[in-house]
């Protein structure tokens, strides 16, 4: 029998766990300039996105979610990822993350790059693009809540 | 003696040849990133034998034509193989006559046929009463009917152990209450509902009763008559059955008194563009050309639950049901959601640190199938403040081996992620 590790260990990596058991900028913003929150019906997964802007740029951004070691651990890194960022350049970034988790081989920045393994397992794909798509929603101001349905 | 308990010295191999009846099942038999498959989201849906697939087989080889139209041989046949799963539906649920049993797509279409033509007699001020734990299919045609007529939905609350809380049913129950709905068993708990007590109160008021026995009809015994309910809803598919077909029971009395659902062919006996005449039970509630071979699937999936028999179904699945509550509860940081006194087929539970969903994918990759999510019943999520749970459910054709390969997963996904 194959050792359930083996595949798993590139799905669930050590920067993933990292990221899900403490994860980053993971708190409600009070008063913040945008605000989403994102649902994936299938799962009852939910994430919020705060962000606050200064000087053209994002200058804080946190998140409060309920949800799996993956959409926990996309959230964080999105977090580390935007902060600092002009939001144009946020919107831009946001398309092609989404974007990359649902090619075979587009490029995911920073510690995402540890989330590749998501594409092998279609049902969790959603769970990764979740927090990149509620921040698309956040930066467009969509009064309801974006669904990966 | 609580629900987890066994009588004295009687073990699952006792009760069912579970080697021989897992022959008859050809899916069963597959590896799953190279683990043999453990089968356990049966709530969900479940496997068929093969004598369900070759009745369907042989009906469109042999016999299929429309129903009720043609005089020949072919349409014959079809009616009668037809009308042979409904008989076998009414057997099955012990209702009084054939006439009784209508053909649905499911236990959902079901429910919302009741709720549709039931509509029309509501008033502002009426209620509907269902209870916390109920399926968003046995909750949302409530609502709909609700919005439309001013009626009001009112929800019996349950207990932290997943139990109906019969005092508030018995306060909640009125004389505006239209129709008490409730599910049989609890497909995100495994509750099994005091149906018999639930539907005596009701009659006590003169108050209609509809159970939704989705997850109640594979696992245990059901007599629609003596449980005295007036319609009671299931899906082939989570009883060995086809998808696609289901059943509404309703007392006559009540299909009587219902309008048709919709408009079509086989519901009519006279049309003109003035008027139409409405077809006789239960053809009434069936318009348009039925799902032949599906009743057809259906009648064979009950024979083979009947041959198995459908106490020492109850038998097995309790002492795997015990088995898998026992390990799982010893594991460190486990929660589990619903421990009712009566339960069927379904374990529900969370593992500290542990979203479901990835517990679900982890268990995947060693065979594993079970369910992990809100099971279509958010507000049962919402009452225990968790988002999701893992559910592993238990079929007659389910092993200890199979529970022992469950609690080994949950060991290496524990190890893995907690």
């Amino acid at each position: 029998m194959p050792k359930p590790a083996e595949p798993l260990a590139r799905l669930y990596q050590a920067t993933v766990l990292e990221h899900s058991r403490q994860p980053h900028n993971f708190r409600r913003m009070e008063r913040p300039d945008r605000q989403a929150t994102g649902n994936n019906p299938l799962c009852g997964d939910q994430v919020t996105l705060f962000l606050r802007e200064a000087d053209g740029v994002v200058a804080d951004i946190s998140f409060d979610a309920c949800g799996c070691a993956i959409s926990l651990a996309s959230s964080s890194m999105l977090t580390d990822l935007v902060r600092g960022l002009p939001p144009a350049e946020v919107q831009r970034l946001a398309r092609e993350v989404a974007a990359a988790f649902n090619s075979p081989d587009g490029d995911l920045p920073g510690d995402l790059a540890a989330l590749a393994g998501v594409r092998n397992y279609p049902a969790r794909v959603r769970c990764a693009t979740l927090p990149w798509r509620t921040l698309g929603a956040a930066l467009e101001g969509s009064p309801s809540p974006v669904s990966t349905e | 003696m609580n629900a987890y308990s066994q009588p004295a010295g009687v073990t699952a191999r006792d009760l069912l040849d579970v080697e021989r009846i897992r022959r008859d099942f050809p899916i069963l038999h597959q590896e799953i990133n190279g683990y043999p498959l453990a089968y356990l989201d049966n709530a969900a849906s479940y496997q068929r034998p093969r004598s369900v697939l070759d009745a369907i087989r042989h009906y469109y080889e042999h016999d299929h034509a429309n129903v009720h139209r043609g005089v020949h041989a072919l349409s014959h046949r079809a009616t009668e193989a037809q009308e042979a799963g409904r008989e076998a539906a009414r057997r099955f649920l012990n209702a009084a006559e054939r006439a009784e049993i209508i053909f649905t797509r499911g236990a959902t279409e079901a429910i919302n046929l009741v709720a549709y033509t039931l509509r029309e007699t509501l008033q502002p001020g009426d209620e509907i009463l269902i209870s916390h734990m109920e399926h968003h299919s046995n909750i949302v045609p409530w609502q709909l009917a609700c919005q439309r007529t001013g009626a009001r939905l009112r929800v019996v609350p349950i207990t932290r152990s997943g139990e109906l809380r019969l005092d508030e049913f018995h306060r909640l129950l009125n004389r505006r209450t239209r129709l008490v709905a409730m599910a049989h068993v609890s497909n995100a708990l495994g509750t099994v509902n005091p149906v018999a007590e639930i539907t005596a109160a009701a009659h006590a008021l003169g108050i209609p009763v509809l159970l939704d026995g989705a997850q109640a009809v594979a696992h245990q015994k059901v007599d629609v008559q003596g449980l005295g309910c007036d319609f009671y809803a299931f899906s082939g598919h989570k009883m060995c059955g086809p998808t696609g077909i289901g059943v509404l029971y309703g007392r006559r009395e009540w299909l009587e008194r219902l309008p048709p659902f919709q408009g079509g062919g086989d519901m009519i006996l006279s049309v003109s563009f003035d008027h139409t005449e409405y077809n006789e039970l239960p053809y009434k509630f069936e318009a348009g050309t039925p799902d032949v071979a599906g009743a057809v699937g259906l009648g064979a999936a009950i024979a083979y639950l009947e041959q198995v028999g459908m106490d020492r179904i109850a038998q097995h699945e309790a002492a795997l049901l015990e088995q898998a509550t026992r390990a799982i509860a010893a594991l460190p940081g486990v929660q589990l959601i619903g421990e009712a006194q009566e339960k069927a087929g379904v374990l529900s539970f969370n593992i500290e640190g542990i979203h479901p969903h990835d517990l679900g994918t982890v268990l995947d990759h060693q065979g594993v199938a079970i369910r992990a999510g809100h099971h279509c019943a958010m507000p049962v999520m919402d009452f225990f403040g968790v988002g999701g749970t893992a559910r592993a459910s238990f079929a007659f054709y389910n092993t200890r081996r199979e529970v022992d390969q469950l609690v080994a997963a949950v060991e290496v996904a524990r190890r893995m992620l907690a």
